[in-house]
């Protein structure tokens, strides 16, 4: 088994992709002081859209638009409790993962006749950037989302630093009363991000469900939701390490299927991403723990 | 207080209100996917009561009612335990493999594995409380991490040293007689189950109300650094409601096991959503413990029912797990409401 060839840096950015454009909308809710951990739920179903939309119009990208557009509608079910009235914003995320658990399982039943999985020769998936003309060995079997997703790492990141409205945006979250003091508008940006959010959500569901894969099955999102919290929880304000931290998540599921194919049992690659996320979260609190009580030595 | 005020404070109290919404909107879901809500409702009561149902709806009580104190318990100490369903599921399989590995005297045979299962709980949530108050990791985000690999674990050993060899199924061999349940007459789903969690609901609703180490959990939930200053040791009293919450979740497994069908299949632990019905019931109990054996039953009754449903009416049964997710949402939203009013 050689880990360091082409197909394997392959498998390890599909399976970053969706992981890092839902964290991408995790980390802004975080930079605003939202704490989002709905992502599980707009990632399923935006997935769940993408599948229904394209399978109706046979178009992929209209799929991709259609997940996008009822994330951001599913997401206003967090930003109005959670911004405008102030609810307590883990129940309303527990309470929305579970809603988007049951409303894709019960309208799979109700549109597509069954429960599972659903494919068809009719739904249509996202093309490969081989097929577009991109002929770089790792990007030749992806969607057309992957660059999209690395590139907004960059955008994000230059916008948090650069521009006034980024800086603003992270004054919300460091300090409501002295932004909304200075004349920020601090629900609105608050708002803004959760919107956002669920529209990042919606592409990365739309990834997992037409690019990675062309299907869509009952809780495919299967806790990257989550993992993508923990990453955004490794990286503060900083899109940089947030790519590294779901790398470090891509690597662990694309180990995982390798392990499978050498004959470990398939029980041990689904556990492998959660235990070296957690591992990665201990490590990261541990040399925090220390590195602040040398500072106060 | 009169009759007719002591009636108007529970219409509207949180729970009730929320409940309402919950159907309303449930029904507003049948109504636009083109389901009679004339024919869909009488066949969820048929489902959950009638037609000899009854005794599945209170199997299906035993473990929910259990996992809402997995979930509760820590709750009260300002810990999220959202890892349910690992714990559940290492529970019943520990349970299952000390029936099927030691040749035990009667009576010892149901006890020990029962005891084991929740000792296997309680030391898988027990991990993230130095996490949580050590090291600032959120127990909502580490119980759900540790819950997926805990599951997978189950799901290998079920799958390999302890499946039942020649069937390729993956569920474990029979339990001997002897660590079955002890059944309550009828067709043996009505087990010792039942009153051995009411007890423990009677112990735990008076330990929080009663008792130092309930006042000390209590404490530590609302306000963590006013506990510490207070003197409540906080690491140790998070540590110990999350190891007892993981404890009743393993005890819930171990009791589903215990049960017919005796043995432990693969997924049968996990796939009936006793974790998140349960979350949903505690919540909507909100801050008063002494409703959560009542709005589990209530839910227990739309999720089982919710199956009836399915059969007769031909509507998924998902439609229940709907209903759970929108009564945590409003409950949330009544909350703050009631707050802001309150001010």
């Amino acid at each position: 088994m050689n880990v360091f060839e082409w197909s394997f840096l392959a498998g390890v950015l599909t399976a970053t992709t969706p992981v890092l454009l839902a964290a991408l909308g995790g980390l802004l809710c975080q930079v605003a002081g939202v704490f989002n951990i709905a992502l599980e739920g707009q990632l399923l179903w935006g997935a769940f859209v993408a599948v229904v939309v394209s399978d109706l119009t046979g178009s992929a990208w209209t799929g991709v638009a259609g997940a996008v557009a009822a994330t951001v509608l599913f997401s206003a079910l967090l930003s109005g409790p959670a911004v405008a009235l102030r609810a307590d914003p883990i129940v309303v995320a527990v309470g929305l993962n579970l809603l988007a658990l049951g409303l894709t399982a019960f309208l799979m039943r109700q549109i597509f006749g069954s429960g599972g999985t659903y494919s068809s020769p009719d739904l249509a998936g996202l093309p490969d950037l081989g097929e577009l003309g991109v002929d770089v060995p790792v990007l030749r079997e992806q969607s057309p989302l992957v660059p999209v997703a690395l590139l907004l790492v960059v955008v994000m990141a230059t916008w948090l630093t650069r521009t006034r409205s980024g800086l603003r945006l992270r004054a919300v979250g460091q300090h409501l009363d002295a932004a909304q003091a200075v004349g920020l508008r601090v629900s609105g940006y608050q708002h803004g991000v959760t919107l956002v959010a669920g529209a990042l959500c919606g592409l990365a569901g739309a990834q997992l469900s037409l690019g990675n894969v062309t299907l869509f099955s009952e809780g495919m999102s299967a806790g990257r939701g989550w993992i993508a919290v923990v990453a955004v929880m490794l990286s503060g304000v900083y899109p940089g390490r947030l790519l590294l931290a779901c790398l470090l998540f891509g690597v662990a599921e694309a180990f995982g299927f390798r392990l499978q194919g050498a004959g470990l049992p398939q029980q041990a690659a689904d556990a492998a991403p959660y235990v070296i996320t957690l591992a990665a979260l201990v490590l990261a609190a541990v040399t925090r723990r220390r590195r602040r009580s040398y500072e106060h030595a | 207080m009169s009759a007719p005020a002591v009636a108007r404070r529970v219409v509207a109290s949180a729970p009730v209100v929320a409940l309402a919404g919950a159907l309303l909107l449930t029904t507003l879901v049948m109504v636009v996917v083109g389901v009679d809500p004339t024919l869909a409702y009488p066949a969820l009561v048929r489902g959950a009561l009638f037609d000899g149902n009854l005794e599945y709806t209170i199997a299906a009580f035993v473990p929910t009612l259990g996992m809402a104190l997995a979930f509760a318990l820590p709750l009260r100490a300002g810990e999220f335990n959202l890892g349910g369903d690992g714990q559940l599921a290492l529970g019943g399989v520990t349970a299952a493999a000390v029936a099927l590995l030691a040749p035990l005297p009667p009576g010892v045979a149901v006890v020990l594995p029962l005891v084991l299962g929740a000792v296997a709980g309680g030391v898988v949530a027990v991990v993230a409380a130095p996490l949580s108050t050590r090291l600032g990791i959120p127990a909502i985000v580490s119980t759900l991490l540790i819950s997926a690999p805990a599951v997978s674990l189950a799901s290998y050993l079920v799958r390999f040293p302890l499946a039942e060899p020649n069937t390729g199924i993956a569920q474990t061999p029979p339990l001997p007689e002897a660590a079955h349940l002890p059944a309550l007459g009828g067709s043996g789903y009505l087990t010792i189950g039942l009153p051995l969690v009411a007890v423990l609901t009677a112990l735990w609703l008076y330990a929080d109300g009663r008792t130092v180490l309930g006042y000390e959990i209590r404490a530590t939930g609302q306000n963590r650094e006013f506990a510490r200053y207070g003197g409540v040791r906080v690491g140790r009293v998070a540590a110990l409601a999350l190891a007892g919450g993981g404890a009743f979740a393993g005890l819930a497994g171990a009791l589903i096991v215990l049960g017919p069908p005796h043995r432990f299949v693969d997924g049968a632990l996990t796939a009936p959503g006793y974790t998140f019905t349960a979350v949903a019931a505690v919540l909507l109990a909100g801050a008063r413990p002494v409703v959560v054996p009542l709005t589990v039953a209530l839910l227990t009754f739309l999720q089982v029912g919710g199956q009836g449903m399915e059969r007769e009416a031909g509507v998924p049964s998902q439609l229940t797990q709907i209903v759970q997710g929108l009564i945590i949402v409003i409950v949330a939203v009544l909350a703050t409401l009631r707050a802001r009013r309150a001010r």
